[in-house]
């Protein structure tokens, strides 16, 4: 919900700005643009999804995934209380932070959008989502790199003496960044959750069914 | 180091093919089955990225973004991010390519090793493009109430933009 007004102050705020400072025609042009834009990022992608599909796919049915699984059991216990550890979602769930952690960007999506659709199966509402998918999201949204490659490689080439010296700073500032992110998506679950029996949950599951 | 870098990826597609191999997996039809549901995921998210990447072109053609950046340059102070720093950190959630061109300007003008390159560095290396991140993972199951995502991932990122100018200080002096 809260996209649609994100969404919709970008748009038309663009749109004002350009009024003023006249760049009108440069608005237009990155309508196309920003189109055209989109679509190569999404071919991009789309390799990459189709590999890290397959290569998902590889590590569950050898349970390479189980292994991994366990090893981040105890963070599994302290974040997400409520997924059972030796589910497929939890396992797809660890590929992905596992990805993010070695620094994998382009495989981290594609195996966080796989946990997701696990996630989503296991969901009661389907167009709400559930407190752990926002911790989920909130914690790809923030980085969880121990390896930063392409800050590392950026510096190398401006020339760096040490290209890596960042990496303890990057390391405090994600942990801090995520603690943070965390910690209020976990508060404001649990006090939101308190309305559940709500009349208004129920208003709004009719209203999706409907649609 | 760069030997390194590059190793990581061949180095973890290679090691799951030897442990499928090892267990007897079928492995290209394996691969086969999972890229297949790949492709589904991309169709689902397509959308959302067309609606995002349009609407953040159209913000920095239109001038907005320097708008936003003019109007919460006075938080600089309050926060200790350095003022050269702010417009990386207003693209950064929105815009991961626009993000990383500004980061590779502050790295041309002040150098890798300055203080402020240094603090680029950690914040680049510690968020990720959180609208994106929204858009795509909650696109890609067709979720609509998203809750208070948006929120606690806005909070995430400033606690990062506001570590960033404060751990290089702490390791680095200023």
């Amino acid at each position: 919900m809260m996209m649609n007004y994100v969404w919709g102050a970008m748009v038309v705020f663009s749109f004002i700005s350009a009024c003023f400072s006249g760049n009108m025609q440069a608005l237009s042009d990155s309508v196309v643009n920003g189109g055209q834009e989109a679509i190569s990022l999404v071919i991009k992608l789309t390799g990459m999804m189709c590999l890290w599909g397959g290569i998902m796919k590889i590590a569950e049915k050898s349970e390479l995934t189980k292994v991994i699984c366990n090893m981040l059991r105890p963070l599994f216990s302290f974040l997400y209380k409520s997924i059972d550890k030796n589910s497929l979602t939890a396992r797809a769930m660890s590929m992905n932070i596992t990805a993010n952690l070695l620094g994998l960007g382009n495989a981290a999506t594609p195996l966080g959008l796989e946990a997701m659709r696990r996630m989503q199966e296991e969901n009661p509402d389907k167009s709400r989502a559930t407190d752990d998918m926002v911790v989920f999201v909130v914690m790809n949204s923030a980085a969880m790199r121990l390896i930063p490659t392409t800050v590392a490689t950026l510096r190398t080439q401006f020339g760096s003496a040490s290209p890596m010296e960042i990496m303890p700073a990057t390391w405090l500032s994600t942990l801090l960044s995520l603690f943070a992110g965390v910690t209020v998506a976990k508060l404001i679950s649990r006090i939101t959750s308190k309305n559940k029996e709500n009349i208004f949950d129920l208003r709004f599951s009719k209203r999706s069914k409907v649609r | 180091m760069r030997f390194f870098g590059a190793a990581v990826l061949p180095l973890v597609i290679t090691l799951i093919v030897i442990f499928g191999i090892g267990k007897g997996v079928k492995i290209f039809d394996c691969f086969i089955e999972g890229a297949k549901e790949g492709l589904v995921t991309v169709k689902n998210i397509l959308p959302s990225i067309v609606g995002l990447v349009v609407a953040v072109s159209m913000l920095k053609a239109s001038g907005g973004l320097d708008i936003i950046v003019k109007f919460l340059s006075p938080l600089s102070g309050i926060t200790g991010i350095p003022e050269e720093i702010m417009p990386l950190a207003v693209l950064n959630p929105i815009s991961g390519g626009g993000a990383l061109s500004m980061y590779e300007l502050i790295l041309k003008e002040y150098g890798p090793d300055s203080y402020l390159g240094r603090v680029a560095s950690v914040m680049m290396g510690a968020t990720e493009t959180t609208f994106y991140a929204i858009a795509v993972y909650f696109g890609s199951v067709g979720i609509k109430k998203t809750r208070h995502t948006v929120f606690a991932g806005l909070i995430a990122d400033f606690t990062s933009f506001v570590a960033s100018a404060w751990t290089v200080k702490l390791f680095f002096g200023s």
